[in-house]
């Protein structure tokens, strides 16, 4: 705990120290839990809740405004997400609460439903019917149960090697070859991405970590819990999709790709990823729920970020090819769920693997691991001796 | 018994059609109405009926094949429970015409769900509309006909197969058609498809 709340980095944050003694009891020496949560996650959701609950209440305001003052269209994207994440938010707040294997089957739930959007919309043929009935019904479920038994060799397996086997094997003895390795990479991908990939968010409730100890210069076992780098995860991916947009407005100059989304820029993308890494540096110092150090949450912040924005270049991608503006309004009335999760299912699986690559307990059997993990804590250590 | 197995069914239903039902210019109404759909799927009847708010789908009978409701218990069982009004296909006599017998079953209470493709096309484009829709037109000109587009319905359930997969489809409504003073019945036939293509689009 010390660690984490200690003097390591908070003396150059006066405000950091104002807040460190308000929520001193719930947050560092408090024994509060309740199931997955501990004081700091609860904090940092409550704060989560209220910051959407406020851009909730600014956007209903924003859409009251004069159609001649504002871009209505805009609005009504930005009201979309706000309403989205609050519900997501909310949702696992509640699950949060209650035994680890609710907020499993509500991921697992999520990514069904993405899956369902992804395939509605990608043409297959006749022929790939019991193919899809496989994946649907048990490839996605199985993934899931494999998450939630926390059996890692066999989730990490069970898509990229024998689904992604099986799919074009079961295509083949239908003996439809019209457009084959299209359609068998059309589900493939959806499952990878919509399954396996957002699987890893979940997956990481099921760890336990190490934290580098800056006193004792090694590393110790870290006492938050896991839920922390879910959220940690989701606060990132929404700080860095909010950033990308501003920046994208306040000084986008250089479009990455036209033809995918005229207003992702490289400005955009870069500011997201130092917003994040600030922001991550910054919920590192108000409410510590990660095990990473102080320029660890930073990077990590950053990687998310990356990758988030890639997620949702890639998902735009296939959307323009497809000839859909949102997955939501596909099909009508449905809200968009991959629309929300595009940056998420990008993000998940890295974050996952870095963290269980570097900080996981007991540490990854591998032969350069305890040297490189000892490095990841030094690297920091390093940096922050510098300022 | 049936207390739960429809609402039960309705559920299924809904879950594994993952229909969105729009109601396009038009409201829902508990007045006596033909909806006439393209049709897709063997689940086009079952879907629709379900996705009607709970008012209207215990006043709404759909229209289907008795050779397939009526091949084996299961199916038997369902089509009991969504109240269908079974035309038999093969045995069509003039002195008990499918449509007399629809005029007589709704009464002035029932609503109807039809499908005037008659059969289902493989490959999901719409096939002509068979007269029927024109007879009931003629026969009750106080029949609202409310034209129904159902799409991606033949993606859960393609012809030939037995499991559905739960994709998500759509089921767009549309402003009700009358049959014109002295209209044909290929350019009301022509026309009444038309509506539902249109749905299409919107």
């Amino acid at each position: 705990m010390t660690a984490t709340c200690g003097a390591a980095s908070i003396h150059f944050f006066p405000v950091s120290i104002a807040v460190h003694s308000v929520f001193a009891n719930l947050i560092c020496e408090g024994q509060f839990s309740i199931s997955l949560l501990d004081g700091r996650a609860l904090v940092l959701l409550v704060g989560m809740l209220l910051s959407l609950a406020l851009l909730a209440v600014a956007g209903q305001v924003l859409r009251r405004q004069p159609e001649s003052l504002l871009d209505q269209d805009i609005i009504r994207t930005f009201n979309n997400r706000v309403s989205g994440w609050l519900t997501i938010t909310i949702i696992l707040t509640i699950t949060m609460m209650l035994p680890r294997w609710v907020t499993v089957v509500f991921f697992g739930l999520v990514s069904f439903w993405a899956l369902r959007e992804f395939i509605a919309m990608t043409p297959t043929r006749r022929a790939d019917h019991r193919t899809l009935l496989w994946v649907l019904l048990f490839f996605a479920p199985i993934q899931y149960v494999l998450v939630g038994l926390e059996m890692y060799a066999l989730y990490t397996v069970l898509i990229p090697v024998y689904a992604s086997l099986f799919i074009p094997a079961r295509i083949a003895f239908t003996g439809d070859t019209k457009r084959f390795l299209e359609r068998t990479a059309k589900i493939q991908f959806g499952l990878l991405i919509c399954v396996y990939a957002l699987s890893h968010a979940p997956a990481l409730l099921s760890l336990e970590y190490n934290q580098w100890d800056s006193a004792q210069e090694k590393m110790q076992r870290w006492d938050g819990k896991p839920a922390g780098l879910l959220l940690f995860l989701i606060v990132i991916v929404l700080i860095s999709d909010g950033a990308h947009f501003a920046w994208d407005r306040l000084c986008g100059r250089h479009v990455i790709a036209r033809t995918v989304n005229s207003t992702r820029t490289w400005e955009g993308l870069l500011g997201a990823a130092a917003t994040a890494a600030v922001a991550g540096m910054l919920l590192h110092l108000l409410v510590p729920v990660t095990p990473f150090t102080f320029y660890g949450a930073g990077l990590m912040a950053m990687l998310i970020s990356v990758m988030g924005s890639s997620g949702n270049m890639t998902i735009a991608a296939i959307k323009r090819d497809r000839g859909v503006k949102e997955y939501g309004t596909l099909v009508q009335g449905h809200a968009g769920v991959l629309d929300r999760m595009d940056s998420v299912c990008f993000a998940a699986p890295v974050f996952f693997h870095v963290t269980r690559y570097f900080l996981t307990s007991p540490p990854v059997d591998s032969g350069m691991n305890p040297d490189a993990a000892i490095l990841f804590g030094q690297f920091a250590e390093y940096f922050h001796w510098m300022i | 018994m049936k207390q739960i197995s429809i609402p039960v069914l309705v559920t299924l239903a809904k879950f594994f059609s993952g229909a969105t039902l729009r109601w396009v210019d038009c409201e829902p109404d508990k007045c006596q109405r033909v909806y006439f759909a393209n049709h897709t799927s063997h689940l086009d009847a079952l879907v629709l009926w379900a996705s009607l708010p709970r008012h209207l789908r215990v006043l709404t009978r759909p229209v289907a094949a008795k050779d397939y409701w009526t091949g084996g218990p299961v199916r038997r069982y369902v089509s009991s429970l969504f109240n269908v009004l079974l035309i038999d296909r093969e045995k069509v006599r003039a002195h008990s015409s499918p449509i007399d017998q629809m005029i007589r079953d709704i009464g002035m209470t029932h609503s109807l769900i039809v499908f005037p493709e008659g059969g289902r096309n493989p490959d999901g484009e719409m096939g002509e509309f068979k007269s029927g829709l024109y007879y009931l037109g003629r026969k009750r000109p106080d029949l609202e006909l409310m034209p129904v587009y159902i799409d991606n319905l033949n993606r859960v359930m393609p012809k030939g197969e037995v499991l559905p997969i739960p994709l998500l489809s759509c089921i767009t409504i549309g402003p009700p058609i009358w049959l014109e003073a002295g209209e044909g019945k290929n350019d009301f036939l022509k026309r009444a498809r038309q509506a539902v293509l249109n749905l299409r689009e919107t």
